[in-house]
């Protein structure tokens, strides 16, 4: 039988390693962490991943370029057009195709409705964690009105393979900016009401303020982008640095934060759904005329119509969708900001009608490495805090 | 992004320092990219991040690509950032493999007597693994001294092209599970192929 320790004992001087997931619902997905716990004190931590590693980039090398669309979108799938941008945007770098000013606006506007919905994903379950309960609810009742829109325009809710190489494939639907215009103008006065319900709440407060924080130099040595780097006073914004679709001609702000902690985290998001709102109501006002996909047959698929009268069109059709194009040799990098910092995009084609090589940066993979400087020294508990306001998506990490 | 004079005058700049560091440069599709040797990499990285009127201090993208049937075959990149000028450059280094043709073919499942029977390649390899049975690899040294972000991203392209980064702290599988055999992003591992262990399978068939 085993000694029982006396009353008052010192409990505290033994590491203990723990096991956290892979199917812990504070993962936010099948992530695994390897924690040593001295009592309540994380000491060291190690995450696991691969666990839904389902080998898309490998996938994607024997497919014809515009079928690797949908695959890229299931990589993080809480930001899917931002992989199509990251992607259709490689494509057209590669090929040198010019997308059309119309095109560029109404991807502008799906990326930014795209931002609005996965930082409410992020907000509702990360409130969920520190036990604000109905945040849930409430963000996913406008996430839903997001998802309306999505499959007004799309057809689809969600993984819309909506962009093409060229532009995007349908134009936008008679009463959907009716039904945008709704949105944008209830969406401030509910992130307004989000801010309501946690900005004084004690539990929340004090959970969030002073954990977690890593320096802005740490940050940028571990390669850290998005909301986690503005959040520790970085002012760096892909959308600013970069010319990409209709940013430059955009009037927003950058939300940055001061200390770096997990309440600055959470203000720079919320701050960042406002903005989007606003880039939203930009890009809508001043959404050009004209066609929404590029008009160059070798790449873009010629208008159902003329299938019907014009052989050239069947021929061109019939060409693209079996064999697909041919992309001349050659390499790019293109780099978006997505949700959750630098989307990334490595292509490389070999002259064949498939690429020979298809790489994401995810921005969580690389965000997650900051996870240890997070929380070792800190309680459990804000690192279960910690790794709400990392936000990764582990479908985006493990691809 | 320096444009292709520019590219030429940094490549002037780092052969004064380094003399042979830099064997190539290309300026493709607006985006400039220096090829390096790789035995001298972490001088050149180290170049880019410290010398004066450079700063390319932040590395965003580590990752590598099989240029097969290219040779030199496997080319690592580094996508560095400079982010006061807002400027991207690409640096290549180019490996041979050290190993050819003595890549281990993965399992893949063919219909033998017994029903479905896992059984190795179905063509031979062309040439016999060496008698250590030990793998040759390519090797490169790592850069997580200079950019702390590439640990992951090192052990990302270890995982999948069988690239190794000498003096990485810690080169592990990282997305595959660590009993996996083969590097399957190389252009010569197929798509598919691979055994699916359900427990149907394994009862019956084992």
């Amino acid at each position: 039988m085993a000694e029982i320790a006396p009353a008052g004992a010192n409990l505290e001087t033994e590491v203990m390693t723990i096991n956290i997931g892979p199917h812990h619902p504070a993962t936010h997905g099948v992530l695994r962490l390897v924690v040593d716990l001295e009592g309540e004190i994380v000491r060291d931590l190690k995450p696991v991943i691969g666990y839904v590693h389902t080998g898309i980039e490998k996938s994607c090398e024997d497919k014809s370029y515009w079928k690797v669309i949908p695959f890229v979108e299931r990589m993080d799938y809480v930001s899917y057009f931002f992989q199509m941008e990251a992607f259709c945007g490689a494509v057209e770098r590669l090929v040198g195709l010019e997308i059309p000013p119309r095109a560029k606006y109404l991807r502008t506007i799906f990326l930014e409705l795209n931002r609005i919905h996965s930082h409410l994903v992020w907000l509702g379950t990360t409130a969920l964690d520190l036990g604000a309960i109905s945040m849930l609810w409430y963000c996913f009742r406008e996430r839903d009105k997001i998802l309306d829109l999505f499959e007004m325009a799309t057809g689809q809710r969600m993984h819309t393979r909506y962009f093409q190489v060229g532009g995007v494939i349908e134009d936008i639907p008679l009463g959907f900016e009716a039904k945008l215009r709704e949105f944008i103008a209830d969406m401030p006065v509910r992130v307004g009401q989000y801010q309501d319900l946690l900005d004084r709440n004690e539990v929340f407060l004090s959970r969030t303020k002073g954990t977690g924080i890593v320096p802005r130099e740490r940050l940028l040595e571990l390669g850290v982008t998005g909301p986690l780097l503005r959040a520790a006073g970085e002012p760096w914004d892909l959308r600013k640095a970069f010319d990409y679709l209709a940013y430059p001609e955009m009037d927003f702000k950058v939300p940055v934060g001061t200390v770096g902690d997990n309440y600055d985290r959470y203000r720079v998001r919320v701050a960042e759904m406002v903005e989007s709102v606003r880039i939203v109501e930009q890009a809508l006002d001043g959404l050009p005329e004209g066609p929404f996909i590029a008009d160059d047959r070798k790449y873009v698929l010629p208008p159902r119509s003329e299938l019907s009268t014009s052989m050239e069109s069947l021929i061109h059709h019939f060409k693209l969708v079996t064999e697909g194009y041919r992309v001349e040799a050659g390499e790019v990098y293109y780099a978006i900001e997505s949700p959750r910092g630098e989307l990334g995009c490595y292509l490389l084609a070999d002259g064949s009608a498939k690429p020979a090589r298809v790489h994401i940066r995810d921005a969580s993979f690389v965000n997650l490495q900051a996870f240890k400087d997070m929380s070792v020294g800190t309680y459990v508990a804000d690192m279960i805090c910690s790794l709400g306001m990392l936000d990764p998506i582990l479908g985006g990490v493990d691809r | 992004m320096p444009d292709a004079p520019g590219l030429e005058l940094i490549r002037g700049e780092i052969e004064q320092d380094h003399p042979g560091a830099v064997l190539d440069t290309s300026f493709d599709r607006d985006q400039p990219a220096l090829v390096v040797d790789p035995a001298q990499i972490v001088a050149v990285l180290s170049w880019l991040r410290d010398a004066p009127g450079q700063g390319y201090t932040f590395l965003s993208s580590l990752h590598a690509a099989d240029y097969l049937p290219a040779e030199p075959r496997f080319g690592v990149h580094y996508e560095l950032l400079n982010r006061d000028r807002v400027e991207r450059l690409r640096v290549k280094a180019m490996l041979a493999d050290p190993g050819q043709g003595q890549t281990p073919q993965p399992r893949v499942l063919s219909h033998g007597e017994g029903g479905l029977v896992a059984s190795p390649g179905q063509t031979p390899p062309p040439h016999p693994p060496p008698a250590e049975g030990k793998e040759l690899l390519p090797e490169i040294d790592s850069c997580v001294e200079l950019f702390p972000t590439a640990e992951f991203q090192e052990r990302e392209v270890f995982d999948f092209f069988g690239i190794v980064f000498t003096g990485h702290p810690d080169l592990r599988r990282i997305l595959l599970p660590d009993d996996y055999v083969g590097w399957p992003q190389r252009r010569d591992f197929p798509v598919g192929g691979e055994p699916v262990t359900f427990t149907y399978n394994e009862r019956n068939y084992g």
